[in-house]
């Protein structure tokens, strides 16, 4: 998707550490991405790269360290921090009972979008056609485009992604390489965990499991 | 203040406390129970049922005090995050529970002579009901989740929204209570002598210490179960 | 303000289109009150006598339903993360919700209970403030709910346990609005019980909100 260009911002996390349910998920990890940057998570099942990602969005909150937009502190100001961000998880948020141009209509207007945003994410993603269907007989990998399609239609600079490759065709992949690649164009950032692929060449890898739970728990 | 935040030097204080606290319980209770139970004289209006009240004020008191403890401790947690007073309120909330229940059945054992049923709508009874409700409620909830800390903010949440809500049910209850049975007599009819009240003020006391005893114990066991869980979590992870 | 609008009006699309909801609370409304009546005989005196408290009772009970779905759906299909993200105040997010869940609930009560009070016997005299009180109760019915439901979100045994947290915290309501109409049964005015329903709902206006959001971020994290 084109749009005016996103301001120089940077995005940083300091000595990052979070336990879950007794369990340290996360040890001083450290990360730090500019405009323009993508970063892929990487790390086995349960290595918290999901956790990491909600950190960054500040949904879950760190039991030490900080993390930083444009040096202030995300947890000061959380809603402004979520309106800079567009955040695809392990669920998507549709709701069955609402055609797809409604449910993306209404997350375009909480984030000031405008009609034609919704049409133009809508065709990126290959969702005209069912725009006028209810979410209840969509497939998972469609409801998950239109997921991928909410967070384009965003307008927001950081994108988080958690797995945003699962469940998607050749088509939707292109889509999604495409959309990611004009969104880094801008002056996007974008952290995404994953597996595994090549979506994004030029992205720089975070290790999640840098040191080991254990030494670190003591 | 926030150097007692310290689990380690919390403890080291409480250990140090309880020894004094459990010999000054014991102590009190040796010698009240002889005095309210027998060497007390009787009431000239309600002879010796007025016994009861030796127990059910105190039991009363508790039940209200402690849950003010618990409601203090939670808002520390909440706005400090100081995971002690969190763990001050967990383990508070059985105690404080067993106190509103103890006023709860011998107000029962006392109506029943005295106003000839079990179970009286009265104001403060009704009210002690309502807080054992409360109580419940919160220890319902603390342990209803599979993340221990979700338990802990939701459970301590709730004990604020209780004790703001707590005058508003007394004040309700008492209101209703008039409009409804103006005839019936209630506690507050104790007239209170010099003898009575001093073998009150002991047990009062009595439990007081009581309580500051076993919610010493009810912390080293928390605090302990706490080490069992990050060891058996740190085993998982080191294989 | 747009975001709590947006928020509102696709709440109340949204139980709208399963129009079930509103039915089912209605219909748990019915059936609770006939239970009463099954309960206690069919002697019109004594049916009568008891009106206010039971309209009042299950008025409360039939509120209680719809609650626990009030986060739980959005939390669990992921809408609540979106929405707490969306850049809208938590706050104003769960005011809407909360306005939604009065609307659907408080509102179809309010509609019904003339029906169901006439079928208890309720005396010609205390419909008036059988309609003001439920008009002046059942928001905070709503509100304090919305707190329990945020609370209790994600927790094992759900519905039984937000019964447990709020009915004692219903308990106030019940007695003033029951109260109400009991005084118009008996002729004598008292505006203590409109004043302590209206003092209730402020002060649940100015906390419960609050109070909700933030038990919802506890939640998510």
């Amino acid at each position: 998707m084109s749009g005016p260009v996103f301001n120089t911002a940077e995005f940083s996390g300091a000595r990052l550490n979070c336990q879950r349910g007794g369990r340290m998920v996360l040890t001083n990890l450290s990360f730090r991405i500019a405009s323009g940057e993508a970063m892929v998570l990487r790390g086995p099942n349960g290595s918290g790269k999901t956790t990491l990602l909600r950190l960054m969005a500040g949904l879950a909150r760190a039991s030490s360290g900080a993390l930083t937009w444009n040096g202030d502190d995300i947890s000061e100001d959380l809603s402004a921090h979520g309106a800079r961000l567009g955040f695809a998880g392990h669920l998507d948020a549709v709701k069955s009972a609402q055609t797809v141009r409604e449910n993306l209509f209404f997350w375009a207007s909480l984030r000031g979008a405008r009609a034609s945003d919704v049409e133009r994410a809508m065709a990126t993603f290959g969702l005209s056609h069912l725009a006028d269907i209810t979410a209840r007989v969509l497939s998972a990998g469609q409801r998950h485009r239109v997921a991928l399609a909410r967070v384009a239609l965003s307008n927001a600079p950081l994108w988080l992604l958690d797995e945003p490759t699962n469940t998607l065709d050749d088509a939707a992949l292109n889509a999604l390489r495409n959309t990611l690649s004009a969104h880094l164009h801008r002056g996007g950032m974008i952290v995404m965990a994953s597996h595994g692929d090549s979506l994004l060449p030029q992205a720089r890898t975070l290790d999640v499991r840098q040191t080991q739970p254990a030494s670190a728990a003591a | 203040m926030h150097k007692f935040a310290n689990p380690t030097f919390f403890m080291k204080i409480a250990n140090a406390v309880f020894p004094y606290a459990a010999g000054l319980s014991a102590l009190c209770f040796a010698v009240g129970i002889p005095i309210a139970l027998v060497f007390s004289p009787p009431d000239y209006q309600q002879s010796e049922t007025v016994r009861i009240m030796y127990v059910h004020v105190p039991a009363a008191w508790m039940g209200s005090m402690v849950y003010g403890v618990m409601a203090v401790s939670s808002a520390v947690y909440l706005i400090w995050r100081h995971t002690i007073a969190h763990i001050i309120a967990r383990a508070s909330a059985p105690i404080g529970a067993m106190f509103t229940g103890l006023c709860l059945v011998t107000g029962m054992l006392w109506g029943q002579p005295m106003w000839g049923t079990f179970w009286v709508w009265d104001a403060r009874l009704t009210s002690m009901l309502i807080l054992f409700f409360l109580y419940l409620g919160y220890i319902a909830l603390g342990d209803s989740f599979e993340d221990q800390e979700r338990g802990d903010k939701a459970a301590a949440l709730l004990a604020l929204v209780g004790s703001v809500n707590l005058p508003i049910i007394h004040f309700s209850v008492e209101w209703w209570n008039t409009l409804h049975q103006p005839a019936i007599r209630s506690f507050a009819g104790f007239s209170i002598n010099a003898a009575m009240l001093w073998p009150l003020l002991l047990m009062v006391f009595a439990f007081q210490t009581y309580y500051v005893a076993v919610l010493i114990i009810r912390l080293r066991s928390e605090l302990l179960s706490a080490k069992i869980r990050t060891a058996r979590f740190n085993l998982a992870a080191a294989e | 303000m747009s975001g709590f609008f947006a928020i509102l009006r696709r709440e109340l699309t949204l139980s709208l289109r399963s129009q079930g909801d509103v039915m089912t609370v209605i219909a748990f409304f019915a059936i609770a009150a006939a239970l009463f009546a099954f309960g206690v005989g069919p002697e019109l005196n004594v049916q009568s006598r008891i009106a206010s408290g039971v309209v009042w009772t299950t008025a409360l009970l039939a509120a209680m339903l719809s609650l626990e779905r009030l986060f739980a759906l959005d939390y669990e299909d992921g809408t609540l993360d979106q929405l707490v993200l969306s850049g809208v105040e938590p706050v104003a997010m769960v005011f809407a919700k909360t306005i939604a869940h009065w609307l659907t609930t408080g509102m179809a009560l309010l509609i019904a209970a003339p029906v169901v009070a006439m079928a208890l016997q309720l005396p010609a005299q205390a419909y008036g403030a059988l309609m003001i009180s439920l008009l002046l109760g059942t928001p905070t019915l709503s509100l304090l709910g919305a707190v329990g439901a945020a609370l209790t979100l994600g927790a094992k045994r759900g519905g039984v346990l937000l019964s447990l947290l709020l009915l004692p915290l219903y308990i106030p309501i019940l007695i003033f609005g029951a109260a109400a109409v009991e005084g118009a049964i008996l002729g004598v005015a008292s505006t203590t019980p409109y004043a302590v329903l209206g003092g209730l709902l402020i002060a649940a206006l100015t906390l419960c909100p609050w109070t909700a959001a933030s038990a919802l971020r506890h939640a998510l994290e």
